[in-house]
């Protein structure tokens, strides 16, 4: 089948996909966005994180043709149209959050919904949204510090 | 399934790219000793980053492998025909099929088969492959092989491995261990033998015994085994996959492959965490062995499921201890025995024993020991390198071992392991004598002295906040049955190859000029795996050679080995060695100086010449030349081995020995609370002290020990591989049954580091990333006893063991 739906803002199209293909897969595999990771592919590590009309979802529990026509946001769009990095991608540079990286894109999709919802979280906010995400690295402080930092710099900037 | 041979115009095929990185703001040098930030983390955060499951080329096809549904038993008969008959599918092959008269493969025994001849010794053993155009094609293809299988008796634990009738997992050993063990499901056995613990045992006032229980644990690096094989005109292949050491890869792969080593050229691929579970081979030989069949590039990428197959997990084990003290505090003597279940391939086993037995009483003073550990063949699934890697098992039984012993004589658990905690020139239970700084009394103060997280933190003026309490967000209880307990616990671990291994790492490094300013490359194999090896190697060149510049080349084959991302050991080793080439780069820079410049200025043969700020200097801060002009035209590389200082075997009989290169200490305090009616329990907080001898990424070093950590909380309270034990087959491969920390189970870790400098080490560090791994666990097992008043002698601790249903 073919799908159709637009990725980061663009418009993308995929032919003689099967059925039985998820979205992350055809995100990987099919378009050429293998910035979100397939750790488990159980929908229990959060590392395939997207958001599906501004949802976030775990797009390897997802079917592809559940996609079709809908607006999907990963890890690739979160940096500006310049290349720069964004608050939350920064931070997590910044403050150490990134070891081996696999847990991040996931983390920063997840994390940037979070602030967009809840500019001034809690530490309690911060580890419940992003209680889907494991991470086997960093023990998660230095990613608690990165969302911290994130909130800090966006509520500086307003 | 219809196949894609190409995609997007905006994929073009990845593979790892050089990583160049400057200083961050132009002020700072960049080098060591300061918190620089990772030179691929930007790559990391916009997705960038190749990982080997993202390797993409074009008309490349999938690889898929098929493993054995049962534990033991003899293979009558494989039928691929239908398989091979699937539209799509390019080549199903069987031991029938391997090209060479090597057939095995094993990082110290080469007892593991490529693909299994006659026989399936453990669940999940590779038995078959399939390529074809799409991973769903390749795996009904692989669901079309018939596998005709007759069933074996298994053999699970030490009584039915040992037992008088017990099957033999490897019925014609000839490894180099098999003529000095007892039994031949025994891979490997070391006794440690000193001082005379009966008679020690005769002056004790106490005597305290324990049995203990160690759960399987898995390594749960997200990125999953994966790689991307690719069929070169000369008959030989490129590997691009994530590993822990390209060069043992490649000794294990090229012989199999029938290709001289020169042939098999690898390229470390993006890892996404090992934790010891890339030490061995996963889809390397697989994945050559489809691209030199098909003629076409094959990639290979596990899921979870297979995932939880395809690599060895730490060694499940049961502990034997005997502890005797005196009246006032003082450790007679100590008796153990440690049972490893190695599984159904020797893997690092013999090595997991070696430091089991020689750490296997602790940091602590014992003149009179009588030590044995040892690991079995059996059926279970493999099980070899992990974090710790046979300390782990250990700490946690001495260390619930010196809390019962301090309870018996009516002392406080830190005065009493204080009282007998080793120190520099203490002579561990080898011989060896500690020959740089140990610390342990005063990590123990530090955790110590720490004020405690409050109590209840849980209630708010809006009511109780359950993500603070046990069983958070399924909102279990509102503090009604909760109760706070506080444990300690310490440990030693070894860094580095360790027993007489040969144990070097070899970094190549160039330095000219580029566009008018000084740059350094650093050229070396050394999986970098999420460490931060990367940033330390740029750090150490921007000391050494006074540059900001440095480019990092992607690890390969093509440069000498740089050994294992394991042990501890890369910040010492391939640190050491990028320190030590750079030192000799610097002396021939100054050669040319001197030749260019020589005669314009005294110093240039007078004084100590240094490389700073893209300078020389002399020791005095006078500036002779920019580096610029001395290099201009001109570029000096060189490639050198370091080794560190050597060691010896453990005597077989006695287990004397200098078998340890350098130690490492860390030691926690645990604050958890347990809801003692559902027996669900919330660790609080996990503090830590840890000498890390120099800390040259001080932010890297505090994320290794916070991760370290969270790791040893895992396999007390979640984290266990369950093994049926009838049929020795695995019921929880995935991350649903297994569970790992999550962000919520996490508690907060403050970290106090101490720097010791090892005179012996590159610029006086420690190897740190293993010792936090070790106290975790029993510390948060002493805090549950104390919460609870249990004994709780096997971890990980589950609902039941605290609920008693």
């Amino acid at each position: 089948m073919r799908v159709t739906f637009t990725v980061n803002g663009r418009r993308q199209e995929a032919d003689d996909v099967w059925e039985g293909e998820s979205l992350l897969y055809v995100l990987r595999e099919r378009m050429g966005l293998p910035g979100s990771k397939n750790a488990c592919e159980q929908g229990e590590c959060g590392s395939c994180t997207v958001r599906l009309d501004g949802v976030p979802v775990c797009s390897c529990l997802v079917a592809a043709g559940q996609a079709e026509g809908r607006e999907v946001v990963t890890v690739e769009g979160l940096a500006g149209e310049d290349g720069r990095l964004s608050t939350v991608q920064q931070a997590f540079v910044d403050a150490g959050a990134v070891q081996c990286g696999f847990c991040t894109p996931g983390l920063l999709v997840a994390a940037d919904e979070l602030l967009e919802r809840n500019p001034e979280p809690t530490d309690g906010d911060i580890r419940e949204a992003l209680s889907g995400n494991l991470c086997r690295c960093t023990g998660y402080e230095k990613i608690l510090d990165a969302v911290r930092l994130a909130a800090a710099r966006t509520g500086e900037a307003v | 399934m219809t196949a894609h041979r190409t995609r997007a115009a905006t994929a073009p095929g990845r593979t790892p790219t050089s990583l160049t990185q400057g200083t961050q703001d132009g002020l700072t040098k960049g080098g060591i000793g300061e918190s620089t930030l990772r030179p691929d983390g930007i790559l990391k955060v916009t997705g960038e980053f190749a990982y080997s499951s993202d390797l993409w080329h074009e008309d490349m096809l999938w690889g898929y492998t098929l493993r054995s549904t049962v534990a033991h038993a003899r293979i009558a008969s494989i039928d691929t025909a239908e398989a091979l008959a699937t539209s799509g599918v390019y080549a199903v092959l069987t031991y029938d099929d391997l090209p060479t008269e090597v057939k095995h493969y094993g990082l110290e025994i080469r007892d593991t088969p490529v693909l299994a001849h006659g026989k399936v010794r453990h669940h999940g053993e590779p038995v078959a492959l399939v390529a074809a155009d799409h991973p769903e094609t390749a795996r009904r293809a692989a669901a079309k092989i018939r596998v005709v299988y007759e069933e074996l008796p298994i053999v699970t634990d030490e009584a039915s491995a040992t037992g008088p009738d017990a099957v033999l997992v490897h019925e014609h050993r000839d490894d180099h261990h098999s003529g000095h063990v007892p039994h031949p499901n025994i891979v490997h056995r070391q006794p440690i033998v000193r001082g005379d613990a009966a008679a020690a045992a005769a002056r004790a006032d106490v005597i305290v015994t324990g049995d203990y229980v160690f759960g399987m644990q898995d390594q749960a690096f997200l990125g999953p085994e994966s790689g991307l094989a690719v069929p070169a005109e000369d008959g030989g292949v490129d590997l691009y996959v994530a590993t822990q050491w390209l060069h043992s890869d490649l000794r294990q792969i090229a012989p199999v492959l029938g290709l001289p080593e020169k042939k098999v050229r690898m390229t470390l691929s993006g890892v996404g965490g090992a934790f010891g579970g890339r030490e061995d081979l996963s889809m390397q030989i697989h994945g050559c062995l489809l691209a030199l069949r098909t003629g076409k590039p094959v990639k290979i990428v596990y899921n979870r499921f297979e995932s939880f197959f395809g690599h060895v997990h730490r060694h499940p084990a049961r502990l034997h201890y005997e502890h005797g003290a005196t009246r006032d505090g003082r450790l007679t003597h100590v008796k153990c025995r440690i049972v490893l279940d190695g599984g159904a391939y020797a893997s690092a086993s013999p090595a997991v024993v070696g430091n089991a037995a020689s750490l296997s009483i602790g940091p602590y003073v014992v003149e009179d020991v009588d030590i044995e550990a040892v690991a079995l063949y059996t059926n279970n699934p493999p099980c070899g390198a992990m974090r710790g890697f046979g300390a782990v098992q250990a700490c946690f039984a001495y260390e619930a071992q010196m809390d019962k012993v301090a309870a018996e004589l009516g002392l406080d658990p830190v005065e009493f392991r204080q009282i007998n905690a080793m120190e520099q020139g203490t002579v561990m239970p080898t011989g060896q004598v500690v020959d740089s700084p140990a610390p342990v009394a005063e990590l123990l103060r530090r955790v110590k002295s720490r004020p405690l997280p409050p109590e209840r933190q849980w209630e708010t003026t809006e009511g109780a906040d359950v993500r603070a309490l046990p069983g958070g967000l399924s909102n279990t209880t509102h503090g009604e049955g909760v109760v706070r307990g506080v444990g300690y616990a310490v440990g030693i671990k070894n860094v580095g190859f360790s027993e007489g291994f040969d144990d070097y790492s070899t970094a190549r490094v160039r330095m000219e000029v580029i566009n008018g300013e000084p740059v350094a490359t650093v050229h070396t194999a050394m999986a970098e795996v999420g460490q931060g090896g990367v940033t330390v190697h740029a750090q150490i060149a921007r000391s050494e050679l006074g540059v900001t510049q440095v480019t990092i080349q992607p690890a390969d084959t093509q440069v000498g080995s740089a050994g294992s991302t394991s042990a501890s050991r890369q910040t010492y080793m391939t640190g050491g060695a990028v320190k030590n080439t750079c030192e000799a780069v610097r002396e021939k820079v100054l050669d040319i100086g001197r030749r260019k410049f020589g005669t314009y200025h005294p110093a240039w043969a007078t004084a100590e010449l240094l490389l700073e700020a893209g300078k020389v200097v002399t020791d005095g801060g006078e500036a002779l030349a920019d580096l610029a002009d001395v290099l201009e035209g001109e570029a000096v590389e060189l490639e050198l081995e370091f080794r560190h200082r050597p060691t010896q075997a453990f005597d077989l009989r006695t287990g004397q020995g200098n078998g340890h290169v350098q130690y490492s200490f860390a030691a926690h305090r645990a604050v958890v609370e347990v809801d003692t009616e559902l027996g669900l329990v919330k660790v609080v907080e996990l503090a830590c002290a840890q000498d890390v001898g120099k800390a040259l990424n001080p932010l890297s070093v505090v994320g290794q020990i916070q991760g370290g950590t969270t790791q040893g909380l895992g396999v007390a309270v979640m984290e266990e591989i369950i093994v049926d034990p009838v049929t020795a087959k695995v019921r929880n491969p995935s991350f649903t049954d297994y569970l790992i920390p999550t962000i919520l189970d996490t508690p907060t870790i403050p970290v106090d580091v101490l720097e010791l400098a090892d005179e012996h080490a590159p610029y006086g560090l420690r190897g740190i990333g293993e010792a936090p791994t070790l106290s975790s666990t029993p510390a948060v097992l002493a805090a549950i006893r104390q919460a609870t008043g249990l004994e709780l002698n096997r971890t990980p601790v589950r609902p039941e063991h605290l609920t008693g249903s």
